[in-house]
């Protein structure tokens, strides 16, 4: 078996470079990773481009590298919850571009499936459409649209093997997958690894062959952002 | 008396139809689950990856792992399937989703629609928006017929950034039901106690009026 695992966050991180471009799944902060992140902050690679739905909140998921100003840029569908994003973008010391949900999840999934580009009826006739070939199929305008590239994506699953196989849990899945297939080099963290053989291949999410390093992670916080409830019974 | 939000919900959820696949935006939209007609069976998608969404949790039941695209902890139904994004917008992009129901701050006689950024105020992005306008085919506005300082939100031309371009169908308010018909709004129903003058005044963009406008059956 290819050996994928490693002790743990710092190692994972090996090979890190400032200006690099980074992925990094979740939604909000459901199903970021983590122990990356924090790793990555102690690295002190500054310089970074960020490919992630979301921009953390103040203290917490990426709010942490925006804090210690490593990011250059950020890539993202939707940045609402963050002060500190506001006042970075405002002062200009933060680059932003903002793409449409489901243009950033294809742009993922195309660069981890070696399609160079796609069209896609998403945006047009919007800014975002701006300087892009546009193209008509059945009667409908579309934009062309580029594959990322990522030098690594950090993601973060429930359970994994040896083997790189990921499981994912609940809405925790998210961009996880389709970053796991674009990164050059995939670390994923994991809350629970176990040896090859332990998760039935039917129910893998992610196969090994697209994550090159794994580590179990330590003290998950899944801090919850909108804790929305309804009375028992 | 013009509707509350909840009742511009209401008068939405009787858009539902038995075995609809739906998806709900922020605010309004997400009340129009708190009204599903009895008899039908509908499921709700929300775009970070679930099909089948049920209600807020119970204390007890708060998982972390399972949220909707508001960041808001929920459950999920028997029957209920998560999936990742990609896949997520390959239901919406593919048409698989039946009705999509979003909040809007203009909307134009053409079924252009803004929702999504104001110039000069931090801008949070578009989410999954454009991606729902651009490919969904039932896309229905649910809103305040007037922004706070009692403008028309239904515009001629809109004035802010595009969301997407000649995508909405139908714009439910607190004043009126209209479709959006050949560049301009088709006046369908009125909200209780509320005047065709009313709505008239409120709408910026030309409105149209076809005979006996009905009052809205709630």
């Amino acid at each position: 078996m290819i050996r994928k695992v490693v002790k743990d966050a710092e190692t994972a991180v090996t090979g890190l470079k400032d200006n690099m471009t980074l992925m990094l799944g979740g939604f909000g902060l459901c199903g970021i990773p983590e122990n990356s992140i924090a790793a990555i902050r102690e690295t002190g690679v500054k310089g970074l481009t960020c490919i992630s739905n979301n921009a953390g909140v103040d203290d917490f998921g990426l709010g942490l590298l925006l804090q210690t100003q490593q990011i250059k840029k950020m890539i993202s569908s939707y940045v609402g919850e963050n002060d500190l994003f506001e006042k970075l973008m405002l002062s200009g010391e933060l680059e932003v571009e903002l793409i449409p949900q489901g243009t950033l999840a294809e742009r993922c999934r195309a660069a981890g499936a070696g399609i160079p580009a796609f069209y896609t009826p998403a945006g047009y006739g919007t800014e975002v459409a701006l300087g892009k070939e546009v193209r008509w199929f059945k009667g409908k305008p579309h934009i062309l649209e580029h594959a990322f590239e990522a030098d690594f994506a950090f993601v973060k699953a429930w359970k994994g093997d040896e083997a790189g196989n990921l499981i994912f849990k609940g809405t925790a899945r998210n961009f996880n997958p389709m970053m796991a297939m674009a990164g050059k080099i995939t670390v994923a963290e994991v809350e629970e690894l176990v040896p090859a053989g332990e998760l039935d291949p039917n129910f893998i999410h992610t196969p090994g062959i697209f994550v090159q390093r794994i580590f179990e992670g330590k003290a998950y916080e899944k801090r919850i952002e909108q804790r929305t409830v309804r009375q028992a019974g | 008396m013009p509707l509350d939000k909840n009742g511009i919900a209401q008068r939405i959820a009787k858009e539902l139809e038995d075995g609809y696949y739906v998806n709900l935006g922020i605010g309004i939209p997400t009340l129009v689950a708190n009204y599903i007609p009895e008899g039908i069976s509908v499921e709700f998608q929300s775009e970070n990856g679930i099909l089948g969404m049920g209600p807020f949790p119970t204390e007890a039941e708060v998982d972390a792992d399972l949220i909707n695209a508001g960041k808001q902890t929920i459950t999920s139904l028997p029957g209920a399937a998560f999936f990742d994004s990609a896949n997520s917008f390959a239901m919406i992009r593919g048409q698989h989703v039946d009705m999509t129901v979003l909040g809007a701050m203009e909307v134009s006689e053409q079924g252009d629609i803004a929702n999504w950024k104001i110039p000069g105020k931090m801008v949070k992005g578009m989410g999954g928006a454009m991606d729902l306008v651009a490919s969904a085919d039932n896309i229905i506005v649910a809103m305040m017929h007037t922004n706070r300082e009692g403008e028309s939100k239904l515009l001629k031309k809109c004035t802010l950034p595009l969301t997407g371009v000649r995508c909405v169908k139908k714009v439910v308010t607190n004043l009126a039901v209209m479709d959006i018909r050949d560049g301009a709004f088709v006046l369908r129903e009125l909200a209780p106690g509320v005047s065709i003058e009313d709505v008239q005044q409120a709408t910026e963009g030309t409105l149209v009026i076809e005979g006996d406008v009905p009052v809205m059956d709630l």
